[in-house]
């Protein structure tokens, strides 16, 4: 009985231990969090089940998740955008549905909800840990993602800029 | 009889035994007690309390080591060329290393100096000396990286540097090597020393903002070695410190011919006065000419400029500037305690520690309390301004460190040991040995007004059989000892960079958080950027091609290159246009005769590469960067001088004539 006892003692400091907090890395000393690495983590996925039950696929996880979309083309945010996408992502996505490094992006927002996409590129390496499409991507891609740092406006701008290459006028 | 002969040999061998024990200073089992591994444990994934950053000596570079793991976090490039980042290789960085005697691939580096406001470290950045060809180094603590390199004039083997007034206002340049002045003939017989030679002082000004260094101006002082200073602060604040030997003013055999007075100097400075002259229009103009190198982190490149002039006093002529304090046997070590009221002193040939009072300093100025003169300098007498001194600490004082108890800690280089005392009641409290021969030590913020008083590192010279022996060449030694209790503890042993000479350390916290993660490709106004893949291109200037390339996981852009001839001058430059954290890339091509690139997130780096024969030439990214990085690479196609293949390049077009594909390959469509 003893021993029982401290084996659960043991058992519930290992597990206070291992709390799996997500907080950046940085504020405790704690370097532990995910940082952006080319090893595909096989672990990712059973990680999402335990700490985030209520993922929601279509929204993606971030801190969008209310994005209004105009019934017709924003042309200063797509042209804001155009020049996001030169600079920071063209080098690996096209703009046809060819794949180069990422997915082509012909197509992708009807593909992804608005919120998935603007999440997925503010919030990249979150996602790729948790969404069951990054991962499927991934597994094509052998890529992760890398965060360009878009702002909330890039990311917009460049929203709008993939709506555009969709055909929206 | 046989027996008795064996038990000779046991007694012999027992003695043996006794003497070999009784000659080591300390065995390790009984210097080291059972929680040192606990002590110094930091957890996988964990941080260090402090960042410590120690001088390199002969390796010209500065490391940087997490306290207490004594972990190995960096090693900062500063005055020699590093092939593994590129630094002095780079185009972008060769300007660093420019002098007024060309481009210098090296030197000694001694000394270390964290940046302080009001006498406290700030961490925002770390100067750093250069002992052989003479300047001061600024680097820059949220990029790790050296951003300003300043040469100086008049000086040779600039030791007693860089250390820093209490507000960064000036970091000081005492120059070890005293020579006749660059603006003067240098063509002498050497044995007119004491004619021709003198010992130059300069006070670099540092710009509050930018921290821009400029020689706010130069002391001409008598022909001495300057070995180590420290500012005043506190109660001294205004004043310098500097230790001088050689006042015999010997020009050969110093070994013996430097060391026969039974006193030299510490030279104190008044440089708020000084600054005061200067700011009067005092000194003269002195044509000299000396080299500033500044970094700019938006362009991601270096500038040299070559400075023609500056303003020199001649301490004799200005009463109340400098005065000379006697002191014991060629002191090496020069350090004010944290309330700036002692100065102590570190003989090394001396078999005590002088300390002197500054109060008592100030009022034997007042009182005209002097020995005499030397050259011209008024000396004070030695028990006018001396406190008091630690009786027999050990042998060979050399440095000393301050803690927040109102103690002081001494390495002793000869005999071995770190010697703790008091700084008010001058009695030895603690002493404990050290493996082997120590030179400087370190107490974070231990020459500061706020020392800690939890770590001590001691920097040894002699490391013998310390660790698995690796020949006749040796890595140096650090040693960890904690401080907190009474009692000194040993706690960790640690080879390091090069040769430390003089350390620093600060609490992580006053730099962590600041640190840089990478550069905004937004900000990069390098002239040979390219951001975005479509702005990458190669272009012909007479026989110079400039190829504008991107690197981003996992391909460079062009990565087909042609019409590269024989004669030609190729110049890479890469830009790296991801934008997260650790995610560099290297650039290596084959023959070039220099070193590689490693770019960081948003940075431009130009690699010059000049092909000594028609062929093809692989280039590649150096740096692991994704599962795809072994595919990162590409070819440029080199064809003789004056070859009429037309210059191109492309990346994913280049592709086999149709016939020639293979079926079910796949083909990347034309951008």
């Amino acid at each position: 009985m003893k021993k029982l006892i401290a084996f659960s003692m043991v058992l519930a400091i290992l597990a206070s231990c291992s709390d799996n907090k997500s907080s950046d890395y940085n504020t405790d000393g704690n370097a532990n969090k995910a940082v952006s690495t080319d090893s595909p983590d096989v672990k990712k996925e059973d990680k999402t089940a335990e700490t985030n039950p209520a993922y929601d696929p279509h929204r993606g996880e971030g801190k969008f998740t209310k994005v209004e979309l105009g019934a017709t083309l924003d042309a200063a945010k797509a042209e804001g955008g155009k020049k996001v996408y030169d600079v920071k992502c063209g080098a690996c996505h096209k703009l046809t549905e060819e794949k180069l490094v990422g997915p082509g992006w012909s197509g992708v927002t009807s593909r992804h909800s608005p919120e998935w996409i603007m999440n997925f590129i503010t919030n990249t390496d979150e996602m790729i840990n948790k969404d069951p499409k990054a991962q499927a991507q991934l597994e094509i891609c052998l890529v992760r993602m890398p965060n360009q740092n878009l702002s909330d406006d890039d990311a917009r701008n460049l929203l709008e800029f993939m709506r555009k290459n969709d055909g929206v006028k | 009889m046989k027996s008795k002969k064996s038990y000779a040999i046991f007694l012999a061998g027992l003695a043996l035994l006794v003497c070999i024990n009784s000659c080591k200073p300390k065995n390790v089992g009984s210097a080291v007690s059972g929680d040192a591994a606990a002590k110094t444990y930091v957890a996988p994934g964990k941080y260090d309390e402090y960042y410590n950053f120690v001088s390199g000596g002969f390796s010209g570079q500065m490391s940087v080591y997490g306290l207490p793991s004594g972990r190995l976090l960096k090693v900062v490039p500063i005055f020699s060329v590093n092939p593994e980042n590129g630094w002095g290789y780079s185009e972008e960085t060769k300007a660093m290393l420019n002098t007024s005697h060309g481009f210098i691939p090296w030197d000694d580096q001694h000394h270390l100096d964290l940046s302080q406001t009001n006498g406290e470290i700030d961490g925002r950045w770390i100067f750093a000396n250069a002992n052989n060809t003479p300047r001061v180094a600024r680097v820059d603590l949220t990029t790790f990286h050296t951003s300003e390199i300043l040469e100086l004039p008049n000086s040779a083997g600039n030791h007693s540097s860089p250390f820093i007034t209490e507000n960064t206002e000036y970091v000081v340049a005492g120059t070890r090597f005293s020579v006749p002045p660059d603006d003067s003939n240098g063509d002498v017989p050497i044995n007119t020393y004491k004619q021709n030679f003198k010992g130059t002082i300069s006070f670099i000004s540092v710009d509050k903002t930018s921290g821009n260094m400029d020689i706010a101006f130069q002391l001409q002082c008598p022909a001495v070695n300057f070995d180590l200073s420290h500012a005043g602060k506190g109660v001294s604040s205004g004043w310098f410190f500097f230790s001088c030997y050689n006042t015999e003013q010997a020009n050969t055999l110093l070994e013996v011919n430097a060391s026969k007075r039974d006193k030299d100097f510490i030279m104190a400075v008044n440089w708020k006065k000084a600054a005061e002259l200067i700011a009067a229009g005092k000194g003269r103009k002195q044509a000299v000419k000396y080299a500033s190198n500044r970094y700019n982190e938006k362009t991601h490149t270096a500038t040299s400029t070559i400075k023609t002039e500056v303003t020199v006093m001649d301490v004799k002529d200005f009463p109340g500037l400098v005065y000379f304090i006697p002191c014991p046997k060629s002191p090496h070590g020069c350090d004010v305690n944290p309330t700036g009221e002692y100065i102590v002193g570190s003989g090394k040939l001396a078999a005590l520690i002088p300390v002197f009072s500054f109060d008592k300093i100030t009022k034997a100025i007042a009182d005209k309390a002097f020995a005499g003169e030397y050259e011209g300098i008024p000396v004070i007498k030695y028990e006018a301004a001396l406190y008091g001194e630690v009786k027999k600490p050990g042998l060979g004082p050399l440095h000393t460190e301050f803690d927040d108890k109102g103690n002081a800690y001494t390495t002793m280089f000869v005999s071995s040991e770190v010697v703790k005392w008091n700084v008010k009641d001058l009695k030895v409290l603690d002493r404990v040995p050290t493996y082997y021969s120590p030179g400087h030590l370190m107490i974070p913020g231990g020459d500061s007004r706020k020392p800690t008083g939890k770590y001590l590192v001691a920097y040894n010279k002699i490391t013998k059989d310390r660790f698995l022996p690796t020949g006749p060449e040796l890595a140096q030694s650090a040693q960890l000892f904690d401080i907190s209790g009474d009692k000194m503890q040993l706690v960790l042993d640690y080879p390091t960079i090069g040769e430390p000479h003089y350390a620093q350390a600060v609490a992580a916290s006053v730099i962590r958080d600041k640190s840089v993660k990478f550069f905004k490709i937004e900000d990069n106004n390098n002239a040979y950027s390219s951001k975005g893949e479509g702005t990458a291109k190669v272009v012909r200037e007479g026989n110079k091609v400039h190829v504008y390339m991107t690197a981003i996981r996992s391909h460079l852009t062009p990565d087909n290159i042609e019409g590269i001839r024989v004669g030609d001058e190729v110049y890479f430059h890469l830009t790296n246009i991801e934008q997260d954290w650790d995610v560099p890339h290297g650039f290596a091509v084959k023959g070039a005769a220099n070193a590689e690139l490693l770019i960081m997130p948003g940075e431009t780096s130009t690699l010059k590469w000049i092909p000594d024969r028609v062929g093809m030439f692989p280039f590649y990214c150096t740096d692991f960067c994704s599962a795809l990085h072994q595919e990162m690479s590409g070819y440029a196609r080199v064809s003789p001088a004056g070859s009429n293949v037309a210059l191109s390049f492309s990346t994913g077009t280049n592709q086999p004539k149709s016939d020639s594909i293979p079926a079910g390959q796949p083909v990347a469509a034309a951008k």
